[in-house]
């Protein structure tokens, strides 16, 4: 292997890890707070939609990210709406946002664009770029580690670096501040919450809230960042890979924040291996490396890796006693 | 889904069910007229074509088909208390066993050995692929709606795998085996109805759709006119109480998931034996997830489950008919019903009934209205 490879192997493992990341870091905190969220698909695909659709009606960036986050923060309150206030059944409603979405963005860039379901391609100005090309570029030139660093490290665009960040940020809010303490604690027991004078339904709301925002950026990164325009069902099963990833850190984000990148590098290897002849085992099937985050996430559930243990009060909805 | 309803009990199955469906069609219709379509012409393309010509009655019940299937799978795990997502696997794998039982056996034997070989091997191929996270849920405490989504997807890679690497017929461009052996074909409705003396149009509905019509009575008959489905629907009611009174609820997981399985795997017997004749990648597309809102909306009861999957199988013809009709109309539209649909009579079911019980409690007065204060006091 060489340098090059290596430093694009790099690159290609961060970028198809960015949304996952985001989209991971979400459903921590949805969960941590005791809320089911399976909508993370249907949230990010929206968002990509609405991030797409004002991006090109726009053309701007910043009213692309508020419109991608906005519409993801909006189906979080309606996951809220139907689950923490009406305590209806969480998994459900994540999967009505999941189906919603999927076929209204459809019917909407139908509509609105005629273009089968795509919006047109959006403006070079629109998309987010390199956030340090000259950078990039002079690392590229350093003997060995050049490839690694300029393409793979320094050469993506800032919601890359965004999501990376995030990760200490959410960290240090689960684990460092009150706001995380209970926003734990109401994941685990809502009703020594409750006892303690603090409203469940209040935290759950704010998670919820926090975790819309994230997944807007998940679906904006789709559009701005990684595909030239949407179309119809371009998360592909991001958000549930997410979700894998989530429960394969074991509802905490750092370990979250490696299975993203372990999924991320997997995905790029399975690019590379096509029809590539490995030492020993012979040649690899595509379809085993692509469904491989699904058997690992099967095989640590099943408790022969590890115990994933699930946040206690998670799924049951909180009934406030009179 | 456990119900807290002050609604007398013949309000709760038909007037709430009717109200959130009334609800998730209105919705829509304002999702059509904000697309600059009228809601009534629509409406009235869509009955035309789902129901105005035979053939559009053929095309709708050949979907219901499926959707009987898919439906029957998320309410026998429903009634053991147990959310499948993974019908989309399952149905998969069904039609995938089915396949390879036609493709292996078809040249060699009768139609009369082949289709019920082909039957047993949908019913085997579903059941198999709900059994593993059927176990994990039972013994190994691993959540079945998370292990099941991941089935899904290990499913769909590895029916690309099979069909691009060693199924596709070679010379074909497109990614589908050979066709079956004629004995591998299940017969087509009008076939059927010919030899009895009936003209129908031709359509892809079979006789799968009697193979449907009769698992709602067997699921009918079992969950509620035998002992082992009362055990089962035990365990869905409470799991600790039913492991008081003596039955194990790890058993009844197996049971209910395999049963669930094995009819979502059914759908292998309409779209693989009954209609394309060969194994192809998308022949589920999407029926697992519709049979989430049929089983919700029809109140996971065989009854609720045909007359639901008979509404879908016309939402998606009269949606096909739109479509020509209308230009800037998708079939996605029908997507976004059934996410409605799911959203208001499963997310949302009881939001409405506190103001039901009291719209009914100022019509009726008397005994509802006792009955509600009762039910809210307790």
């Amino acid at each position: 292997m060489d340098d090059v490879l290596i430093g694009s192997l790099v690159a290609s493992s961060l970028r198809v890890s960015a949304p996952l990341i985001l989209c991971a870091l979400a459903s921590v905190l949805a969960e941590r707070s005791g809320v089911i969220d399976l909508g993370l698909e249907g949230k990010m695909l929206f968002a990509a939609f609405a991030a797409g659709a004002a991006g090109v009606a726009s053309g701007s960036t910043t009213l692309a990210l508020l419109a991608g986050c906005g519409v993801s923060v909006l189906l979080s309150w309606l996951h809220g709406f139907a689950c923490v206030s009406h305590r209806g059944d969480q998994v459900i409603s994540g999967m009505a946002i999941n189906i919603i979405a999927s076929g209204l963005t459809a019917v909407l860039a139908v509509a609105w664009f005629h273009q089968g379901g795509q919006t047109p391609p959006l403006a070079s100005e629109v998309r987010l770029h390199e956030l340090f090309p000259s950078l990039s570029s002079a690392l590229r030139t350093i003997p060995y580690i050049g490839p690694v660093l300029g393409e793979g490290v320094f050469g993506h665009n800032v919601l890359v670096y965004v999501g990376l960040l995030l990760v200490p940020a959410i960290w240090w809010l689960l684990y460092r501040t009150r706001f995380g303490l209970r926003l734990r604690a109401v994941g685990e027991n809502p009703h020594m919450v409750d006892a303690a004078g603090v409203s469940v339904q209040r935290l759950r709301y704010a998670a919820l809230s926090i975790n819309g925002v994230l997944c807007g950026l998940a679906g904006s990164y789709l559009v701005l960042a990684q595909s030239p325009s949407f179309s119809p069902n371009m998360t592909a099963g991001r958000g549930y890979m997410a979700l894998a990833a989530m429960i394969f850190g074991n509802w905490r984000p750092v370990p979250a924040l490696w299975a993203c990148l372990l999924f991320g590098f997997l995905d790029a290897v399975a690019i590379r291996l096509q029809g590539a002849r490995l030492p020993v085992v012979g040649e690899i099937p595509v379809q085993a490396i692509q469904a491989l985050p699904y058997v690992l996430t099967v095989i640590l559930l099943a408790g022969v890796m590890g115990r994933a243990i699930a946040p206690q009060a998670l799924g049951r909805p909180y009934l406030k006693e009179r | 889904m456990t119900s807290t309803t002050p609604l007398p009990r013949w309000a709760d199955v038909t007037l709430l069910p009717l109200l959130n469906l009334a609800v998730a069609l209105g919705v829509a219709a304002l999702v059509v007229a904000a697309v600059g379509q009228d809601p009534l012409q629509v409406l009235t393309l869509m009955v035309q074509g789902a129901f105005g010509t035979p053939r559009g009655l053929s095309y709708s019940l050949y979907y219901a088909t499926t959707f009987i299937f898919t439906g029957l799978a998320v309410a026998v795990a429903a009634q053991g208390g147990l959310f499948n997502i993974g019908g989309e696997g399952q149905a998969m794998m069904g039609g995938l066993a089915a396949g390879l039982v036609a493709l292996w056996l078809a040249p060699s034997l009768p139609a009369v050995v082949m289709l019920p070989l082909m039957l047993l091997a949908s019913i085997a191929g579903g059941a198999a692929w709900a059994a593993v996270p059927a176990y994990l849920q039972a013994y190994r405490g691993s959540h079945v709606v998370i292990t099941t989504i991941m089935f899904n997807f290990i499913a769909g890679t590895l029916l690309v795998y099979l069909l691009v690497n060693h199924l596709k017929a070679p010379g074909n461009m497109s990614v589908e085996s050979a066709a079956f052996a004629p004995s591998a074909h299940l017969p087509a409705m009008h076939e059927a109805l010919a030899w009895i003396g009936i003209e129908w149009p031709s359509s892809p509905l079979n006789v799968s759709l009697l193979l449907a019509i009769a698992a709602c009575f067997v699921v009918y008959a079992y969950l509620w006119r035998t002992r082992a489905g009362y055990r089962l629907r035990a365990v869905g009611a409470s799991p600790t109480a039913a492991e008081y009174a003596g039955i194990t609820p790890e058993r009844q997981v197996m049971i209910s998931m395999a049963l669930s399985g094995a009819l979502a795997g059914l759908v292998g017997m309409n779209e693989i034996a009954g209609v394309n004749g060969k194994l192809l990648l998308d022949f589920v597309s999407g029926a697992g997830f519709t049979g989430i809102a049929v089983a919700l909306m029809g109140r996971s009861h065989p009854v609720g489950i045909v007359l639901s999957s008979v509404l879908f199988g016309a939402l998606f013809q009269g949606g096909a008919e739109v479509t020509f009709e209308l230009p800037g109309f998708t079939r996605d539209m029908v997507v976004a019903v059934q996410g409605f649909i799911v959203l208001f009579s499963g997310a949302m079911a009881y939001v409405l009934a506190p103001y039901l019980a009291a719209a009914l409690g100022m019509i009726l007065q008397g005994p509802v209205a006792m009955g509600a204060k009762e039910a809210s006091r307790g």
